[in-house]
């Protein structure tokens, strides 16, 4: 299996033995008028089963792109991504929207939550979509919310919780699917270090004891090396080593 | 996404923003419910006319009576007896060898389907007495269910109390010969005096008869009977289509008394079976449309008929016209309605552009979301229409209270102008459904194909 030399230089410790999420050559472009805009441009990358890796890079690298693709939410314009074995390129809307919810669960900076619905409905969302029996669902939304330990704000509506709780919220919604891949989009970028910090231990708690393999974009280097298993650096759409990253 | 969670999501949206859904919902209502009410008032024109026509009773009854088979070409073509002069489309080519019109050939075709009731027409000669003044007239007898005919109306008194009550309905122009005031009549006893034909038995008379040449035959008593006036009446019923009679019985009464009729005397010169003939039945269809089909059966067995042509065959092609104009006067409302519904729709699209995309993300599918602005498009288009049949019936109510009252004012007896059918009721409420998913299939397939990344995009 040939893997993009840079991610090899910072392979971790821990060898894992199954591929969770595998790259290749992928690349996202826009046309902008006469302009093509490559928001991804040839990335080739392994994560393996139960890793915690955190993508970092400046504003406008291309890291959002990267992880919309593994999410499937985006398509490549080019490559192929390959998660648990399963090659993205070749499934319909409605097996990607399968593959969303089985096997994805996505976090991002703003929460996203519903504004109209309470905690527990947010939360329950993903289950509808689902088609879980209505009589597991409230069962599996609590033992959602007490792993967030928000089991005591369920009726409240997203508003009337603060931004920490938000993301617990969100937290929440994303694991009550139960997926084996956790997406992190700047969860920590809306809240200040300490309740950074929470949502971080919270992540790295499912990545132990839940044994999710977790993707997350950040900004802040300090939260990465406290808390990932490895870093990948993107500039201008390319995985590039460290020290070019802290340059540009 | 099951049905059940989209509706209820759907429910949830509504509410949200519950003046704008229900603005939409308003002009669906008032869509359908102009729908109804010009609906409703096209069946109701028609019922009326319907019920006129039926209470004439000229056009649900079929005459039958024994066919004349000696009749050449050029013979007799009158109205009665002569059935190719109502429907000359239907050749003289009897399969069936002519039938006796008698108690069997009744029984049978009362098992026709659609027949409502087969009685015979009895009619015989009489003389009436009331006090010192005596006339001598023809009686005719009517079933019970002739009280609807619109000859009685403007009956004086009542109708028979009972199907062989001995009770007589006069016509007005012979009571005045009977009584100077002829209301007076009524609840008076008169007499009745006519001649009862009485079979003859064996042994009972003639030499010839006892030989068995002749096989038939009855001899003539005069009889009397008290008979009570209930009634009186300014026109003959039917029209007097059925023939004259200034005095009228109930049937059941008629037959009981075996009075002797013309069609008797056939009997015996055409050697006759012993058992009793009719003169002719009169058979009531349950209505007018399927007076053809019946005759047509009757004919079949050997009989002769008579009917007029179905008058209410050209009344009802007028009729479908009608409701089809108004019709689609009614639904050009519910077309504005349904742009209502689309636009709806559409604003809440832009509005929850980020809440489609965040529900792709954690997993909606395309049909999920698609289904999703459908069930709120369906749920509309439900509430429309059931607030819009409560409207439309509503409406209807007011357009017959108006009316009742004017013909009131004008002396006429109030009439039912506007009927909400079961059907009306309910085929409104789909419509408004099909029409709102239809709107909403737009709107839906833009939802479905919005891209959740550019939808996630910005705050
Ligand atoms: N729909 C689009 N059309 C044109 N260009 C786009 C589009 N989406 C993204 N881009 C461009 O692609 C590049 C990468 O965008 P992306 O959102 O992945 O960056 P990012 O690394 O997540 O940045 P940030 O840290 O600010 O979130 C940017 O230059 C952006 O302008
Ligand atoms: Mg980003």
């Amino acid at each position: 299996m040939a893997t993009h030399p840079h991610s090899e230089q910072l392979a971790p410790v821990a060898a894992q033995n199954a591929v969770a999420v595998e790259v290749r050559d992928a690349a996202r472009h826009y046309a902008m008028g006469a302009t093509l805009v490559r928001a991804l441009d040839g990335v080739s990358l392994t994560i393996a089963a139960r890793e915690f890796v955190c993508l970092l890079g400046s504003s406008g690298s291309g890291k959002s792109t990267l992880l919309n693709i593994i999410a499937g939410l985006d398509r490549p314009t080019a490559g192929q991504v390959t998660i648990f074995g399963r090659e993205l390129a070749g499934m319909a809307s409605q097996e990607l929207a399968r593959y969303r919810r089985e096997t994805v669960g996505i976090v991002f900076q703003s929460f996203n939550l519903i504004p109209t619905m309470s905690v527990e409905e947010n939360v329950e969302l993903p289950l509808r979509f689902a088609e879980v029996e209505r009589a597991e669902r409230s069962g599996r939304t609590r033992l959602a919310l007490d792993r967030v330990r928000l089991s005591h704000r369920v009726s409240h509506r997203p508003s009337e919780l603060s931004g920490g709780e938000q993301q617990r919220v969100a937290i929440a919604r994303a694991l009550v699917n139960r997926p084996s891949l956790l997406l992190a989009d700047e969860p920590t970028g809306n809240l200040d270090s300490r309740t950074g910090e929470e949502i971080m231990n919270l992540l790295r708690e499912f990545n132990r004891e839940l044994g999710m393999t977790v993707v997350m974009v950040t900004h802040e280097r300090s939260l990465a090396d406290r808390f990932a298993d490895r870093m990948l650096f993107l500039a201008d759409g390319k995985l590039v080593p460290e020290r070019s990253e802290r340059s540009g | 996404m099951k049905t059940r969670d989209a509706v209820e999501l759907a429910g949830r949206n509504l509410r949200e923003s519950v003046l704008r859904n229900s603005l939409t919902t308003t002009g669906i209502a008032v869509g359908v419910a102009s729908l109804v009410a010009m609906l409703s008032l096209g069946v109701g024109l028609q019922q009326l006319a319907n019920r006129r026509l039926t209470r004439s009773g000229l056009f649900n009854t079929v005459f039958v009576f024994r066919q004349q088979r000696d009749r050449g070409p050029g013979g007799r073509r009158g109205m009665r007896g002569d059935s190719d002069a109502a429907q000359p489309s239907s050749p003289q080519t009897p399969q069936q060898p002519p039938r006796l019109v008698d108690e069997a050939a009744r029984q049978e075709i009362a098992q026709l389907p659609g027949v409502a009731e087969v009685y015979p027409d009895i009619r015989f000669q009489g003389e009436l007495r009331a006090g010192d003044r005596a006339q001598i007239t023809t009686l005719g007898s009517l079933p019970p269910s002739a009280r609807d005919n619109d000859a009685f109306e403007t009956l004086k008194g009542s109708y028979f109390s009972a199907p062989a009550a001995g009770e007589v309905i006069l016509r007005r122009e012979f009571a005045e010969l009977l009584a100077d005031k002829p209301e007076s009549l009524i609840g008076q006893n008169v007499t009745l005096r006519y001649a009862e034909r009485e079979p003859m038995k064996p042994g009972q008379t003639t030499e010839e008869y006892d030989a068995g040449t002749v096989g038939f035959g009855f001899s003539v008593v005069p009889r009397e009977r008290t008979l009570k006036v209930v009634g009186i009446v300014d026109e003959e019923p039917f029209g007097g289509f059925r023939g004259n009679s200034d005095a009228l019985i109930p049937t059941a009464l008629a037959e009981d008394l075996h009075a002797a009729q013309p069609a008797g005397l056939r009997e015996i010169v055409g050697g006759g079976s012993g058992r009793e003939q009719y003169t002719s039945l009169v058979v009531r269809v349950s209505s007018p449309s399927g007076v053809q089909k019946v005759e047509d059966g009757i004919k079949q067995k050997g009989f002769g008929t008579f009917s007029l042509l179905d008058a209410t065959k050209s009344l009802r092609r007028f009729f479908t016209i009608l409701d089809l104009f108004l019709g689609i006067f009614g639904s050009l409302a519910l077309a504005v309605a349904s742009l209502g519904i689309v636009n709806t729709l559409v604003m809440a699209i832009l509005e929850r552009r980020r809440e489609i995309g965040i529900m792709k993300a954690i997993g909606a599918s395309d049909t999920d979301v698609r289904r999703l602005f459908f069930a709120e498009a369906g749920a509309m288009g439900f509430c429309g229409g059931a607030l819009g049949v409560a409207l439309g019936w509503m409406i209807g109510r007011i357009i017959n209270a108006g009316t009742n009252l004017y013909l009131r004012n004008h002396q006429l007896p109030s009439e039912q102008i506007w009927s909400v059918p079961w059907w009306l009721v309910g085929g409104a409420i789909v419509f408004a459904l099909v029409v709102s998913l239809v709107s909403g299939l737009y709107p839906a397939a833009r939802a479905a194909r919005l891209d959740p990344v550019q939808a996630l995009r910005y705050d």
